[in-house]
């Protein structure tokens, strides 16, 4: 049924086209130039290149993660899942108790002059856990497929929810969420229902909250993202939708794109490169770039259908739900659905250490497909 | 274990499911897409006028710096309101136009703000044309603002310092952060203008002085002047400072010091706190903080006498006789002497080939310890001084507070110099001659010392070995709140002296005060001990007299001392340079300062 569905589609016909790493080089390409527009002002001034040159560094370091994880057989990192877990955990309990603070949350942790955010391996290392977990657990019942791979998740969560990082918090929980669900004995009917909600949860924001006045809003935002500015936050979303809004139909252009460029929309190359990029590009644009984006999750789901085994498939669920959801708060946020968090888009803002691990989770879901060919 | 067939049934079951995903992510962008239609398409022609004619703008509120005040409460740094002028470029159709019109109600020079126009390369962003508006100019200004696109006045604050010169070395001043300052992390959340402290406590303490900038969204018209604000976050001023000075004392030590170079430090050897801390010749923070052309601010950095220089903590001196203090702590201590060894003083000392003399011609005859504090014998130190050997000399040194910093917190101190053997090698690659230890026994030689450093050396002495950290900030102001957070003295734990040393050395130094060299520092009131010293610019054994040397070649005048005697309250340490003997110039600042202090009524708050 599955395999009909996908050669009926034209995105069946055009990831057998393109693949995954044609994808992802186009769009991290378009990000790439979008930051190159949208820094022009103060590219110069951090540090020792330009910041669309530093970016494609992290492509190409990201590169090398791709093909190092999907050379190595996946079956083999499974082996070390709860290993890694732990590990990773380790790193949120060290930059917990001595991260360096940046703008008053503990996220980074520095290695000479390299400094990363252990949050985004945790999230790895969670589906890489839980795709261990579930294809050595056969019991159907609650405690093993809800209770028990909650209690290994909780720890994790609570770490980066104490950095505080509530964006990166939230999506872990989101991506463990996703995978009990698809694994789990439970109806095609509750997952449906359950996923819905999930999904739609955060869009009903502004609603539910509405008995608290906006700034009690922004206090409990704040309270759990202080790098959030909680006042600024109104500015930097007002500002967004000018950008998005003034590329209309066809874009302002590369060099056109002032909102962005004139630093009136703050961070233009990180959180809200979407907004640059539909200033620069127009409707068109974000046409083509939703469905590339359409294109990379299709294909994702594809190797999912066809591997040949549960870790295989739960690797692939994780992955997509990580890169999912972050495409859909980052987006949403940036056109006014969602509250401001700081996560940033896939494989489109800048950042070093996104940029990397987004490379090494596709690296990885590459590998599934290939074990699934060559054995 | 589950059957293969079990395992790929529920692999088969999990696959097929994925169809969920699939419309899951069809959903969301779908969502997403129609959202951004909606405002680029639907929206768009109202986004973009917004974007073009950039109506939002976001102005920043720069917070008040925290207040600065002595220990009294005296006012030493305020803010003061300042009007500001400032244009945005990109609402400006004719710039020559603005420039004459300007030049016209204030009296700005056309050239001037046409070279700060050029250099300005965002013209989105404020330019700040003038600073600190008449109430006149500002009213001329608001009159006729319609006809001025792009022009804003903003009421902004001023840093000001009440004291002018007085305390400037401590209190410190501020600037504007520059272009290439705010790219460092310590000033992220700094805006292009913000003041930030760039001296003294004003550095120090930049951080909890500085507050937060705020911000506001506003809509402008098409003139670029304010509609209406959409949103405002208002800025949290900074953090208060209560200093540890003592105003009044401050300004006596002062006016003492005159027009000499030289430094007064007083300070509490009970926790460390620092009442007095003047350094000649000084600077008006006032100037500074307005911002000096580049040809003035060139002439201080390269004035001779160095006003910008704090002495007190950067002033490296050798330290005379006061280090015999050291050396004799040293011996007693080493237990190479005891109290009562006696040292035959002829008024020369052989060593080598070299002959060290006394300052006495023909000796002080025979001398124990106490005579030697007390007359300051050269040559029991020199007897001393190649006894203990210039490696123990330092380890005594060193314990005692001398040649490291002593943690101030106060920018850029420096540590003084401790000459041993293997500093000799490493600094100079040279070996150490038996002769150099003579020199370094009485003070001279290699060895340097900052006034703080004698002023805790003496205060330690006088709080039976206990030392305290030197500090010039005893609370904090949370603006927030209006609480008062205490900041605890730091004691430090390098110093182990006996009681049997520190006897010996509390009546040698009362001695000196009522029978010694440090005659001129006795007070009817109180009780003082002290030690005198003279730091040699340059050795001079071959003149008859001191009017022959030329200014800059004479000698430093030192006197450290405290008060009162049995219970000291109160450590100083005083240097002028260039006067000669301390004894005679530095002993009677040393006392009018104690003698200020303990005076019963004194005023504190000055108007």
């Amino acid at each position: 049924m599955n395999g009909e569905w996908r050669k009926s589609s034209l995105g069946g016909a055009l990831e057998r086209q393109f693949g995954i790493p044609v994808l992802i080089l186009t769009i991290s390409s378009l990000g790439i130039l979008s930051i190159y527009s949208a820094s022009q002002d103060v590219s110069h001034s951090l540090g020792w290149a330009p910041l669309y040159l530093k970016q494609v560094v992290w492509v190409l370091i990201g590169g090398l993660a791709f093909l190092a994880m999907s050379a190595y057989d996946y079956h083999r990192l499974s082996r070390y899942a709860y290993v890694l877990y732990v590990l990773s955990l380790l790193l949120l309990v060290v930059v917990f108790l001595e991260g360096r603070s940046t703008r008053g949350a503990q996220r980074w942790l520095a290695i000479g002059s390299f400094s990363f955010q252990p949050s985004e391996i945790a999230k790895v290392t969670l589906v890489i856990m839980l795709a261990r977990y579930f294809s050595t657990q056969s019991s159907k019942g609650m405690v093993n497929r809800l209770i028990i791979p909650g209690v290994l998740m909780f720890p994790g969560f609570l770490l980066i929810l104490l950095q505080p990082d509530l964006g990166t918090a939230i999506t872990y929980l989101f991506v463990f969420l996703t995978i009990v669900l698809f694994v789990g004995p439970w109806t095609r009917g509750l997952t449906i229902g359950v996923l819905g909600i999930l999904m739609v949860l955060p869009f009903l924001w502004k609603r539910l909250s509405t008995p608290l006045r906006g700034y009690q809003k922004e206090r409990i935002l704040a309270f759990l993202d202080p790098t959030s500015d909680p006042m600024g936050k109104g500015y930097q979303a007002l500002q967004s939708k000018i950008a998005i809004g003034s590329g209309q139909l066809s874009g302002q252009g590369l060099y056109g794109a002032t909102q962005s460029q004139l630093q009136f929309l703050p961070d233009g190359y990180t959180d809200f490169a979407f907004s640059a990029f539909a200033e620069q590009w127009g409707f068109l644009g974000v046409i083509v770039l939703l469905f590339l984006y359409y294109l990379l999750f299709m294909t994702m789901i594809g190797v999912g259908e066809r591997a040949r085994d549960s870790s295989g498939v739960i690797l692939v669920i994780g992955i997509t739900a990580i890169l999912g959801f972050c495409l859909m708060v980052n987006i949403g946020m940036t056109v006014g659905l969602l509250p401001i968090v700081g996560i940033p888009l896939p494989l489109m803002s800048y950042g070093g250490t996104t940029m990397v691990m987004t490379f090494a989770v596709l690296g990885l879901l590459l590998n599934v497909k290939r074990r699934r060919l060559f054995s | 274990m589950e059957s293969v067939a079990n395992q790929s049934e529920n692999l088969r079951r999990i696959q097929r499911r994925l169809i969920v995903l699939r419309l899951s992510v069809v959903v969301v962008l779908a969502i997403l897409l129609i959202r951004v239609w909606y405002i680029q398409i639907v929206k768009g022609e109202e986004y973009a006028v917004l974007s073009e004619q950039n109506r939002v703008r976001m102005v920043y509120l720069k917070p008040p710096r925290g207040l600065i005040y002595d220990r009294h409460h005296n006012l030493l740094a305020n803010n003061i309101p300042s009007f500001n002028l400032y244009v945005v470029l990109s609402d400006v159709d004719d710039r020559q136009r603005l420039r004459e019109d300007l030049s016209e109600l204030i009296g700005v020079s056309v050239d001037d703000v046409r070279v700060a126009m050029e250099k300005h390369h965002t013209p989105r962003l404020p330019l700040k044309l003038k600073e600190g508006l008449t109430l006149k100019e500002a009213a001329a200004i608001e009159s006729s603002l319609a006809q001025l696109p792009g022009v804003v006045i903003q009421a902004e604050t001023e840093r000001s310092y009440p004291q002018g010169t007085v305390a400037a070395h401590i209190i410190g001043y501020v600037g504007e952060v520059s272009a290439k300052g705010l790219k460092e992390e310590q000033f992220q959340n700094l805006v292009p203008g913000s003041a930030v402290g760039k001296y003294g406590v004003e550095l120090e303490y930049d951080r909890i002085v500085r507050g937060r900038v705020g911000q506001k969204t506003i809509e402008v018209d098409a003139r670029g002047h304010e509609q209406r604000a959409i949103q405002i976050q208002e800025p949290i001023p900074g953090d208060d400072l209560y200093l540890t000075i003592d105003l009044p004392l401050q300004r006596l030590a002062e006016d003492l010091l005159g027009d000499s170079a030289g430094v007064v430090v007083a300070l509490d050897p009970r926790n460390g706190d620092v009442l007095v801390l003047a350094s000649h010749p000084t600077f008006d923070p006032n100037t500074l903080a307005r911002g000096l052309t580049v040809s003035q601010w060139n002439q201080i950095r390269h004035d001779p006498k160095k006003p910008m220089t704090n002495r007190a903590t950067q002033g490296q001196y050798p330290p005379g006789s006061v280090f015999k203090l050291v050396v004799a702590a040293a011996g007693l201590e080493s237990g190479s002497i005891s109290r009562s060894t006696p040292v035959d003083c002829r008024g020369q000392f052989a060593i080598g080939d070299r002959v060290f003399k006394d300052w006495k011609k023909g000796g002080h005859g025979l001398v124990t310890l106490h005579e030697g504090l007390v007359h300051s014998c050269d040559i029991y130190f020199y007897t001393l001084g190649q006894q203990l050997g210039i490696d123990q000399i330092a380890h005594y040194a060193v314990q005692l507070g001398l040649g490291h910093r002593t943690g101030i917190d106060l920018p850029a101190e420096n540590s003084g110099i401790v000459p041993s053997r293997e500093w000799k090698e490493r600094a100079l690659g040279k070996p150490w001659y038996p002769g150099e230890t003579i020199s370094v026994a009485i003070g001279q030689g290699f060895v340097t010392v900052t006034p703080l450093q004698m002023a805790s050396l003496i205060g330690t002495i006088a709080n039976n070995g206990v030392q305290y950290q030197p500090r010039v900030v005893r609370q904090l102001k949370k603006r927030q709140d209006g609480t008062l957070v205490d900041i605890a003295p730091s004691r430090s734990e390098t110093v182990q002296l006996q009681q049997e040393t520190l006897t010996a050395l509390h009546e040698a130094l009362r001695d000196v005060v009522v029978s010694g060299t440090g005659r001129r520092a006795q007070s009817r009131g109180i009780t003082i001990s002290g030690k005198t010293g003279t730091a040699q610019v340059v050795s001079l054994d071959n003149v008859e007299s001191e009017d022959d040397v030329p200014h800059a070649l004479r000698d430093h005048a030192w006197f450290v001392a405290y008060a009162p005697s049995d219970d000291p309250k109160i450590a100083v340490s005083v240097i002028v340079e260039h006067m000669g003997h301390g004894g005679a110039i530095a002993a009677p600042i040393a006392r009018a300062i104690i003698d200020e202090y303990f005076q019963p009524d004194r005023v504190v708050m000055v108007p």
